[in-house]
């Protein structure tokens, strides 16, 4: 096939296609925007319609503590791959830990949410549409920042044990896409559930 | 001519213990293996779905027959209809493109192939989960085996109340398992194509199998999300009993409908467009001509993909939507023809003037344009929505989309077989035996589909499993169900075919088809690393170029 070029005049020299992880990554956060707008469709569509109580408005409050956390990590881990990318191991594992707290803060905040609204307020996924709705897309997005933090959490011993060196911060800069995608699927679930449909 | 009898050695197994060649096709993450392993796959679903289909023929051959019982006729319909779509049309149409694409834009691999095997295992896994329910469907409960709810699954007949025992479940889960396959296969499908292509091989240049496996892939990922997010769902509300599809405690049903036809739709499109790339290179190979009209049939593609993101509803004419939906949905569904008819109109553009060789891959792709335009207009029919009111349900609608998904889909599909096939097993099929399955198929099809929508027209309904006589309903179905048979024997003779050329037919060499695009560049079966040096393209025919230095593609595009 090396005739093929050499038939006329040579190519221009220069030959680059984007990066596989950054694209593969986008497209694994099209297919998961789409399920997220299912279920956000879902909630809008059924905000109001529950036959019987709980509402939203009696049972949940603001969530602006762990919201500012989880927010927060997204800016962390960018600072984070921003350091192992200036060869600085130091500042990577500090913000990376840092990033991992926040991340953790977030999902304990939910689970006691959780905790709240099923034992105080008696407010189960088989109680209404709220119920249903609620826990199925709060559960979704929690699931997502789970999964965020399993990976996070590996990451994390790994740089501890002196495993993480500068040529993984490509791979560690597309994992930071996901976890900027879960940050902005939450200032939307926040949104819908917390203040379109309090 | 010595390594590719060791290709096919390998291929065949010789010279290893079957414990090691199982080991190495199981493992295995090479792109050609699993399109292979797609492939067989569906094969294989073929042969299922196509006997619960012949049930059903049999039940419905004459009035007030004793086949099967009702029950059982429901499960038939569902599993054919379930098992088609998921588990034979995508994965095959999946298994072309794992094979093709990296060979066509002169890679070594897909992107991620360990994300290929991981796709094609759980699709594999969903399949054998649906069929498992025949066995296991029963639970605790007793009741019903496989599903028989339908392939569109409504609510609340998907409900506990309503689907007792775990066949429901089944279906569900494998759904779910199988979508998460097949977003995983649509992810690495673009990536591939955005990210692998060869030197030279920009946008423009690139082979149109690939253009239009690109839009597929990604009309999957915003089509197939969907369904597996309403399949959570569902899970939800037959596990933990939650309400999404519970009209008694406020759910709604029509929002199943919605979610199942905003994925339910887009499918069809993304199993035609495969169909039209398999065209897209078949036609201008046979018709010694390149491609009429390249950039205007990828934005017919790029079209019919954005378009059919916004036509789902004409499903649902029939439940009481405003006017102003109705009107909607029926001038979208009508706008996806013009797309569609350009593309017609450049596949005859193409055969104009060309030196028509019609062997087996060009018949079918001939008997395709000219079926595909008949399912084309009565779609135009069923998208105007009063027209719709009067057949919605009926055979007439079961006629139109077998048309679309047998005399256009699966005609291509044989059409992409005969004309791989050398490519893919190193071995020629048989050309005469090609010829009689072609025709064959072309009287079976047009028995049993041309003539199914007389009784939709005459009022015959769906899915019912027998019917009174004296309608003038029973001449109509016997025509189909002969056909059904004729169509049966055609298909053994197209497997037997496969299977004996596998091992007898005369080797192919490297390209028997004197064609244009780079998977012919290299040996018959390839080797694992598909090429020794990756190609440098200039045009979109790069094997033109090679073949006819003094008159190449490049000075002209």
């Amino acid at each position: 096939m090396n005739s093929v070029a050499a038939a006329h005049p040579p190519l221009k020299p220069e030959w680059t296609l984007p990066s596989r992880g950054r694209v593969g990554m986008f497209c694994l956060i099209a297919a998961e925007s789409a399920v997220f707008t299912i279920f956000v469709i879902a909630y809008i569509f059924y905000i109001g319609k529950s036959v019987s109580g709980p509402q939203p408005k009696d049972v949940l409050e603001l969530p602006l503590f762990i919201s500012i956390c989880l927010l927060s990590s997204s800016l962390t881990i960018h600072l984070a791959v921003r350091a192992l990318r200036r060869l600085e191991p130091t500042g990577f594992k500090f913000w990376w830990i840092v990033t991992l707290i926040l991340g953790t803060i977030f999902l304990v905040g939910t689970g006691r949410e959780w905790h709240h609204l099923i034992y105080d307020r008696g407010l189960t996924v088989s109680t209404n549409l709220f119920g249903t709705t609620y826990y199925s897309l709060v559960g979704l997005h929690a699931f997502h920042v789970t999964a965020g933090l399993i990976a996070i959490l590996t990451v994390a011993i790994l740089a501890l044990l002196g495993k993480v060196e500068f040529e993984y911060h490509e791979k560690l800069d597309v994992f930071s896409l996901y976890w900027h995608f879960v940050d902005v699927v939450w200032v939307i679930v926040f949104t819908v559930v917390y203040i379109v449909g309090r | 001519m010595a390594s590719e009898i060791i290709a096919i050695n390998e291929f065949a197994g010789g010279g290893q213990s079957v414990g090691e060649w199982l080991h190495g096709w199981v493992t295995t993450v090479d792109h050609k293996r699993l399109g292979i392993l797609y492939i067989l796959f569906s094969v294989f679903f073929l042969v299922i779905g196509g006997i619960e289909a012949t049930i059903m023929r049999i039940q419905l051959m004459v009035p007030h027959n004793h086949f099967v019982s009702p029950e059982v006729f429901n499960r038939m319909f569902t599993m054919h209809g379930t098992t088609m779509i998921f588990f034979v049309a995508m994965p095959v149409l999946f298994g072309f493109g794992t094979y093709l694409i990296p060979l066509m834009i002169g890679a070594r691999d897909m992107a991620f192939p360990r994300l290929n095997a991981l796709s094609f295992w759980l699709t594999a896994f969903g399949g054998l989960l649906l069929y498992f329910s025949f066995i296991g469907g029963n639970g605790l409960y007793g009741a019903g085996n496989a599903p028989d709810v339908g392939w569109f699954a409504y609510a609340p007949l998907t409900s506990r109340a309503f689907s007792v025992g775990h066949s429901t479940d089944f279906w569900t889960l494998a759904l779910l398992i199988s979508g998460i396959g097949s977003i995983g296969t649509a992810v690495n499908f673009i990536t591939t194509i955005i990210t692998m292509r060869c030197p030279g091989m920009t946008l423009g240049k690139m082979p149109l199998l690939a253009w239009m496996n690109l839009v597929t892939a990604g009309m999957v990922i915003l089509a197939v999300s969907p369904l597996t997010a309403a399949q959570i769902m569902l899970c939800f509300d037959r596990y933990l009993g939650a309400h999404f599809f519970d009209t008694q405690a406020g759910g709604s049903a029509v929002l199943w409908m919605h979610f199942f036809w905003i994925f339910g739709h887009p499918e069809v499109y993304i199993l035609i467009l495969p169909s039209f790339a398999f065209a897209s290179e078949i036609i201008p190979v046979f018709s010694r001509k390149p491609i009429f009209g390249y950039p205007i049939m990828v934005a017919a593609t790029v079209m019919i993909g954005f378009i059919s993101m916004s036509v789902w509803a004409h499903h649902m004419f029939a439940i009481g939507m405003s006017s102003y939906g109705n009107t909607f949905f029926t001038i979208t569904s009508m706008l996806i023809s013009i797309p569609t008819g350009i593309k017609i109109f450049n596949w005859i553009g193409t055969m104009w003037g060309g030196k028509i060789q019609f062997k087996a891959p060009m018949l079918f792709c001939v008997a395709f344009l000219f079926q595909f335009l008949i399912a084309g207009l009565t779609g135009i029919m069923l998208a105007a929505s009063p027209f719709n009111w009067q057949l919605t349900g009926s055979y007439f609608v079961v006629a139109h989309f077998h048309y679309v998904i047998v005399g256009a889909i699966l005609f291509t599909l044989f059409g992409a077989f005969y004309y791989w096939y050398p490519k893919m097993t190193g071995r020629m099929y048989n050309e005469t035996l090609a010829r009689w399955h072609f025709w064959l198929f072309v009287i079976g099809f047009h028995l049993t589909f041309d003539f199914m929508h007389i009784p939709g027209l005459l009022g015959m309904p769906r899915r019912i499993y027998t019917y009174e006589p004296g309608r003038g309903w029973e001449f109509w179905n016997l025509l189909v169900t002969i056909g059904t048979f004729v169509q049966g024997i055609a298909v053994l003779i197209f497997v037997g075919n496969l299977l004996w050329s596998m091992f007898k037919g005369p080797v192919a060499g490297n390209d028997p088809w004197d064609a244009w695009t780079l998977e012919w560049s290299t040996t018959s079966p390839p080797p694992d690393y598909n090429f020794a040096t990756i190609p440098v393209v200039e045009s979109r025919r790069p094997l033109w170029d090679l073949k006819h230095p003094e008159d190449p593609d490049w000075k002209y595009e």
